[in-house]
């Protein structure tokens, strides 16, 4: 028991003192989840609402495999970019690998697939709502793609922040894709994992505290954001 | 702009229209014509088939087998010159206005064109102080006034109401009732369905009855209430049919 | 709508500012030179990159980016050209490596050594030895758990030519007392810590590792655990987009005195970490 006693102060100690290479490690967390987060949204979310509304063949088995990759395992996914982006590889060329931007695309395989099929389920539950009414009132798929979006958007920012969650908190992809370089690539969880292989156990649960702390605020920063404005009595 | 005031794609005719889902036959080959200017009310027991039959007037359904056909068209789509009332009613998370807003997007009516109409349609609801409100902060009540009002600013010919004031307390009742004859007067054909046979009373010029999938009787409204010349449709206004059937009185 | 509206786009701006903010400090970074060097664990735990590569940083100007993996990995990385230095302790993967023309030269830089460690109580009464082999025999005999490295790296090709050298099969009796990790010299020593067995680890990771929990050291000194350590600049001919001038410029430093001094200073709590064995012959043309 005294690791999480010595964690909880080393934690403090870190942040009070805005120790700079945490700061930086911190940074490049946010910096890589959420633009991971944004990019796989602006994807992930129209696949899932155009699962939910339009019938096309083969749409059963594309949303099984949609759910399936919600459990793609990450360092599976980060061997995979490592093949693709190494300079033997086929995207060798753009120097990618053992960079931020080889970490967010990773990221994004990563956590694409589980903001599409929870969108897809948002969804579903709202078009089996909306359907009549729209169809009704003469809607195009693609107003009613659009609509939809717009009406269930809390519950789709939950999808978001899983996304968000996922991807911040994995570390076998971006170890493998970003190298843990220091200054560079080294992140929260991989930072968390070479203290672990140093045996600094306190100093690693002290950022693993760190890290959960930051995603609570993350959460509450877009529940603030969503602010007082409630649009229904029903939350 | 879609407005009552172009030509009309009423009459609607149904020729012998089925609707079947697996083994059940729920509609059983209905033919029937309905003309512009009355309010058509279509009563019967539960499971009839009422709301079905709405629907594959609609074209929220197609029937499986038969034809429904708007003589009035002219290549004309009907849908566009229609509009629906359900009986729970559907509203976008965002304000009255902009529900009403949505709704006329859909049927591309210019910009400029949108304020009146939706300052008018509130008006006629009585609605205007709910403008900016979230739509499902609304009571049912209001919701459902809010869905008449919406269809009203489409202007369309033709209005299908799917029990509207069947979880509604009189007073909005009535107000849902008000509305529904002033837009008849303004040229819109109604066809509504109702488990209420007071409400029926109260609206309607012609009246269907239904029963299990069939049309038992079609007559003007004045002629039906005086007597009912089917005996099943007799039975339901005295409140016997309900939702089963007695062999006995089961037409062949 | 309107307001909430509002409320986000007043906060957008700051939002994007900060990422862009983020971004482009990155990105300038990005503008100065640098290097990739696939090394293994031990040069990065130990601390040794951490205190030599900003003295090399400082007089070069070249930023120098490092990658910490196992051997084989750090070898396969420099094969695909992936790394412009490849910088382990295997000499015989070193030697193929040149051999096979991916790297240009191979220059030792520095030594160090194994050290068997284990648990205090020493069942296989092996504390004080002399002779790698004869404790591994006695840890045998005594059916002492022992953790392996598992995992193909330099480390773990030491330690089964030490069980060779004893006359035992481990591919044998794995699963039983010894037990295979397949995982870097930190997580076997985290998993030695917590299981109290024995573990071959090379001394500068074992300095700097603080989760100790009761393992010492039992066995040092045997001539057949010098750990040396290698540098190869990857071959440009197999890899066109290669810095072999930057590159170069890293390995020259290595082998100057002024980096030779360096790694000779490096201490962990006292002791020194690795004793740079540079040849002497190597002439290090005249740089600023």
């Amino acid at each position: 028991m005294t690791d999480f006693g010595a964690a909880i102060s080393t934690a403090f100690s870190l942040v009070v003192y805005l120790d700079r290479d945490l700061s930086e490690v911190v940074l490049l967390s946010l910096k890589v989840s959420i633009i991971a987060v944004i990019i796989a949204s602006i994807i992930g979310l129209p696949i899932g609402a155009a699962l939910a509304l339009y019938r096309f063949p083969g749409r059963t088995l594309f949303i099984v495999i949609v759910n399936a990759f919600m459990g793609l395992p990450p360092v599976v996914i980060g061997l995979v970019v490592y093949l693709l982006l190494s300079r033997a590889g086929p995207f060798g060329v753009f120097g990618l690998l053992f960079t931020p931007t080889a970490m967010i695309i990773a990221q994004v395989l990563l956590i694409t697939p589980l903001i599409a099929a929870l969108a897809r389920q948002v969804m579903e539950t709202l078009w089996l709502e909306y359907e009549e009414q729209l169809r009704s009132l003469g809607t195009t798929p693609l107003r009613a793609l659009g609509a939809l979006l717009w009406d269930g958007r809390y519950s789709l920012m939950t999808a978001v922040l899983a996304g968000f969650g996922r991807a911040i908190a994995e570390v076998g992809a971006v170890m493998i894709v970003g190298g843990n370089i220091d200054h560079v690539t080294r992140v929260m969880t991989t930072s968390i994992a070479l203290e672990i292989s140093k045996g600094n156990l306190a100093l690693a649960l002290g950022l693993g505290i760190i890290l959960v702390v930051l995603s609570v605020l993350v959460n509450g920063l877009v529940f603030f954001l969503r602010g007082n404005n409630r649009q229904s009595v029903a939350p | 702009m879609i407005l009552a005031d172009a030509a009309s794609i009423l009459p609607l005719e149904l020729k012998n229209v089925s609707l079947h889902t697996g083994q059940k036959r729920l509609i059983k080959d209905i033919s029937c014509t309905l003309e512009a200017e009355d309010i058509t009310v279509i009563i019967g027991p539960n499971g009839a088939g009422k709301s079905l039959l709405l629907r594959l007037c609609h074209g929220l359904l197609t029937p499986t087998s038969g034809s429904i056909t708007w003589h009035g068209a002219a290549g004309r789509k009907p849908s566009l010159f229609q509009a629906m009332v359900f009986q729970r009613p559907v509203m976008l998370r965002r304000s009255v206005r902009a529900n009403i807003d949505f709704a006329l997007s859909l049927r591309k009516v210019p910009r400029h064109l949108r304020h009146d109409l939706i300052e008018e349609a509130l008006q006629r609801a009585g609605l205007n102080r709910f403008a900016k409100t979230p739509a499902l902060v609304l009571s049912f009540g209001e919701q459902q006034r809010l869905a008449l009002a919406r269809s009203w600013a489409l202007r369309p010919q033709v209005l299908f109401l799917d029990e509207p004031t069947a979880s509604i307390d009189p007073a909005a009742t009535h107000v849902i009732e008000e509305v529904i004859l002033a837009m008849q007067k303004e040229g819109t054909k109604i066809i509504m369905c109702t488990h209420d046979l007071g409400q029926a009373r109260r609206l309607a010029n012609e009246i269907m009855f239904i029963h299990r999938g069939r049309i038992l009787e079609k007559s003007n409204a004045g002629t039906f209430f005086d007597g009912p010349k089917n005996d099943l449709a007799e039975a339901f206004l005295r409140g016997e049919l309900l939702w089963w059937h007695r062999r006995e009185l089961t037409p062949p | 709508m309107k307001t909430r509206f509002l409320r986000m786009m007043t906060f957008a701006p700051w939002f994007m500012l900060s990422l862009t903010t983020v971004w482009l400090s990155s990105a300038a970074r990005a503008e100065t030179p640098f290097i990739i060097v696939a090394s293994t664990s031990s040069t990065e735990n130990s601390g040794l990159f951490d205190y030599l590569l900003p003295k090399f940083q400082h007089s070069s100007g070249i930023y120098v980016r490092v990658l910490s993996v196992g051997t084989g990995q750090a070898v396969r990385l420099a094969q695909n050209g992936d790394a412009d230095i490849l910088f382990v302790h295997h000499k015989p993967s070193e030697e193929r490596f040149v051999s096979e023309g991916f790297g240009v030269e191979r220059f030792d830089v520095m030594y160090n050594e194994f050290v068997l460690v284990g648990p205090a109580l020493d069942p296989a009464a092996i504390g004080g030895q002399a002779e790698a082999p004869a404790a591994l025999k006695a840890v045998a005999q005594a059916a002492a758990p022992f953790v392996s490295r598992g995992d193909g790296s330099g480390t773990h090709k030491r330690e089964l030519s030490l069980w060779q050298a004893a006359g035992i099969d481990v591919s044998k009796i794995t699963g039983g007392w010894y037990r295979e990790t397949g995982s870097g010299m930190g997580a076997t020593l985290n998993i030695a810590a917590a299981m109290e067995a024995y573990t071959l680890a090379d001394s500068a990771t074992w300095l700097n590792f603080h989760n100790r929990r009761g393992l010492k050291i039992m066995l040092r000194g045997d001539p057949l655990l010098f750990n040396q350590y290698g540098v190869i600049l990857v071959n440009k001919a197999k890899h066109t987009h290669i810095k072999s001038a930057l590159g170069q410029h890293f390995i020259d430093w290595l082998l100057s005195a002024t980096g030779q001094s360096a790694i000779n200073s490096f201490t962990i709590e006292g002791e020194r970490a690795f004793t740079a064995n540079a040849p002497s012959d190597i002439v290090i043309p005249d740089k600023k």
